[in-house]
């Protein structure tokens, strides 16, 4: 069992979720995933690694509560326990020197792009952060990304902070604030992250991924969470999460993604109110 | 007077296939002591057992037989136990007919004794009793060793070093131990509360157990060395192969690992109580002619499938499959489509399988496996409707060790390089056995691997001074 140190709502429906586990900080990395259950029966769900502390043995997330697993892990409070939190997962985000590298956040991904604009600024980049929301209530942890970007712009789609509009925007936004990223790193939903793969393609700026796919076990075991890079079938849990945008197979990647948005919402319904359902 | 021996195994009660296609409950239900007696009664007790040769353990067969002739279960299950830790599990999915069974002089003229069903008596026999019979173990020698997976031949490792004086610490990937026991078989196989009973007596014998522990993630292997003096690597062929053909993408497109995880690990079957979906699919298409694709097709069935299919390109006589497992599906209503190829997966607008394109094959000449090579019928192409198909024609090993372990020869297909005889790899301090080395075999294979591992394991650290 794994204890929760802290779980509060950060902004609307998103959820920070600190839980101490040491043996995943003794060898967590930037782009990292862990593997949650909220309960015994509970599903398997993966949760990009948003930050850790190495002395204090934990580690944080963001979460979108959006179904049933979700919603579950929602209602925790610090000093419960969950039954499974295993990681790290996946392949790092590869981290050396590569220039200027915007990291681009959206969503649960805010939290999650965090440690590797930390990391890619230790390796000695000029990072710049955008964070992107509906509305400026939705945005977070701007200061964290101020203490490790030279510049944290941010993008409302009705205006109240920063630019206005869409993730569209991002050519237009670049040319405004005179950036010429050698990198951008993408982390958020997935229509998110491929409009930014999208939109840099022209521009042929090399754009990463944090791939978000259904998992069940996370090592590679039972390939739910296939996907097609460059005409080839990979497993996001052990090839990446992270992958070159320009190359991924959207269209495909979207529909795998709604297999079970009947199944994921199923249980909410059932509230224990007679009239619910 | 020569006794009279009866030429046919003593029948093991079965659920009926009617009731069983509706429940997930175990399909056999295992020997009487009247009818375990009778069994064991048809036993020859050869001077020079064969039966022996065929057990990768080395099980006393005619001794164990001899005691429930006798009635003396207890005695029984002690003489298992001296080389198997899983006889609960042994007795349900080892194929005997290819081991044990396929050695027993009273097979040539009549069906063999009945070893498996006998096994399984005796450790089901053991578990009701309540008192659980454990060997004596050794004094602790002041050595550590890493057991990576939980699996049968992670096991066996764990339980034979155990009893020898060693602190064994065994690491699980997932949340429940047992690897492909767990995940993979079904529950109306082997119960999952066997697995968990036969998991708890290894640990009643020292061995301590960490779960969500992903050996070469979590840890790597050259970080275990640092806290222990050998490891062994028993990860499994946790990495799914599919046909490589169009379509295998589609929504409706399941590995034979998702499938069946959902359904035993994850509790799928229970859904909306489970959190994890299993869809109820309409009409089901199996690939392959494993037990893995028997086990599939048969669950599919339990889920509520109008139709399951099992697709094979060659015929009945080539499956793979154990003969009792290919029967219980014949019985339970699987339709075999013999001699038929997927070629591609057809699907809908919003990316569900709808159907499967197929071409009939014939029998050629055989291959380099004995087999008759299966060709192509020209211009026979069918497409069959399915919107649901499991992909069950095999696994690799699980690469996140060989990927993280420099220094480990890996061979042609992912698997760890070891010595047949010893599994020792080329690191020094580093054992390997079971699927993880050899690709998917069988339960009883990994375990007699894991034997040799252990006593290999033994022999190199009582040998030497602990540095």
């Amino acid at each position: 069992m794994y204890r929760i140190i802290e779980r509060r709502m950060i902004v609307p429906n998103l959820h920070e979720l600190t839980v101490e586990a040491p043996q995943v900080t003794e060898s967590v990395r930037p782009g990292n995933f862990v593997i949650v259950r909220p309960d015994a029966d509970g599903e398997r769900i993966p949760l990009s690694v948003a930050d850790w502390d190495a002395e204090a043995g934990t580690v944080t997330s963001i979460f979108l509560q959006v179904g049933a697993s979700t919603s579950k892990l929602a209602r925790r409070r610090p000093g419960d326990t969950i039954p499974t939190y295993a990681g790290p997962l996946g392949q790092e985000t590869e981290i050396r020197k590569y220039g200027t590298v915007l990291c681009v956040g959206g969503c649960y991904g805010i939290g999650s792009v965090y440690p590797v604009a930390r990391a890619l600024r230790e390796a000695g980049n000029t990072v710049i952060a955008l964070l992107e929301a509906r509305s400026s209530y939705l945005l977070y942890w701007q200061d964290k990304f101020r203490s490790v970007a030279e510049r944290t712009l941010e993008l409302t789609r009705d205006g109240s902070a920063g630019y206005k509009g869409h993730i569209t925007r991002l050519p237009e936004i670049l040319t405004l604030e005179k950036i010429a990223p050698d990198l951008i790193v993408a982390n958020g939903c997935t229509l998110q992250m491929m409009l930014v793969s999208r939109v840099t393609k022209p521009l042929g700026i090399k754009t990463i991924v944090n791939m978000n796919p259904i998992m069940i076990d996370g090592t590679g075991m039972c390939g739910v969470c296939r996907l097609t890079v460059a005409g080839k079938t990979k497993f996001a849990c052990v090839d990446g999460p992270d992958f070159d945008g320009h190359e991924v197979d959207w269209e495909e990647f979207l529909k795998r993604r709604k297999t079970y948005n009947p199944e994921e919402v199923h249980p909410l319904r059932k509230s224990g109110c007679a009239s619910h359902f | 007077m020569p006794k009279t021996i009866a030429p046919k195994k003593v029948p093991m009660p079965k659920q009926e296939p009617f009731e069983r296609i509706r429940n997930f409950d175990e399909v056999a239900l295992g020997f009487t002591p009247e009818l375990a007696r009778r069994e064991a009664e048809r036993c020859l007790a050869c001077k020079k057992p064969y039966c022996v040769e065929g057990c990768p353990v080395g099980i006393d067969i005619p001794r164990f037989i001899k005691h429930i002739a006798e009635g003396d279960f207890k005695a029984g299950i002690k003489t298992i136990k001296e080389r198997n830790a899983l006889p609960a599990v042994c007795g349900r999915v080892c194929p005997q007919e290819e081991q044990c069974e396929k050695h027993c002089v009273l097979g040539k003229k009549h069906e063999p004794v009945a070893i498996g069903r006998l096994e399984r008596f005796l450790a089901d026999w053991e578990a009701a009793s309540g008192s659980i019979e454990k060997p004596d173990i050794a004094p602790s020698n002041d050595r550590k060793v890493a057991v990576v997976g939980s699996g049968p031949a992670g096991i066996t490792v764990a339980s034979d070093l155990a009893v020898l004086g060693y602190a064994v610490t065994m690491y699980e990937a997932l949340h429940e131990a047992g690897g492909v026991l767990t995940y993979g078989i079904p529950e109306f196989r082997l119960p999952k509360s066997i697995v968990r009973r036969e998991v708890e007596y290894v640990r009643s014998l020292g061995v301590k157990l960490h779960l969500d522990y992903i050996v070469g993630k979590t840890r790597t292997v050259d970080r275990l060395l640092k806290d222990f003096d050998a490891v062994f690597i028993g990860a499994g062929a946790g990495l799914p192969w599919f046909l490589e053909i169009p379509g295998e993408n589609l929504n409706g497109v399941y590995s034979a690992n998702e499938y069946l995880t959902r359904c035993n690990l994850m509790k799928g079957f229970r859904f909306p109580a489970c959190d994890t979906p299993l869809k109820r699919a309409r009409r089901v298409a199996v690939f392959g002619g494993g037990n893995v694709a028997m086990d599939a097709a048969r669950t599919a069935l339990r889920l509520g499938a109008d139709e399951s299919h099992i697709v094979y390109r060659r015929s009945r006589k080539e499956l793979p499959a154990r003969l009792e497992e290919v029967e219980n599906a014949e019985e339970e209503g699987v339709i075999f489509d013999y001699l038929t190829l997927p070629l591609r997966l057809i699907g809908d607008e919003q990316g569900w399988l709808v159907g499967i394109e197929c071409q009939r094959m014939e029998l050629g000449e055989p291959d380099a496996s004995g087999r008759r090579r299966p060709v192509p019928v020209k211009g026979s192409e069918f497409v069959m409707e399915a919107d649901a198909s499991i992909c069950a024609i095999g696994n690799s090993p699980n690469p996140l060790i060989p990927m993280t372990t420099p220094g480990l020869t890996i061979g042609k297909k992912g698997n760890i390089e070891a010595d047949e005889e010893t599994g020792r790899t080329s690191r020094e301090n580093i054992w390997a056995g079971g699927d993880v080395v050899t690709g998917a075999a069988t339960v009883i294979s990994a375990m007699g691997a894991g034997r040799k591992a252990a006593k290999s394991i033994h022999e190199r650290l009582s040998g030497s001074k602990k540095p």
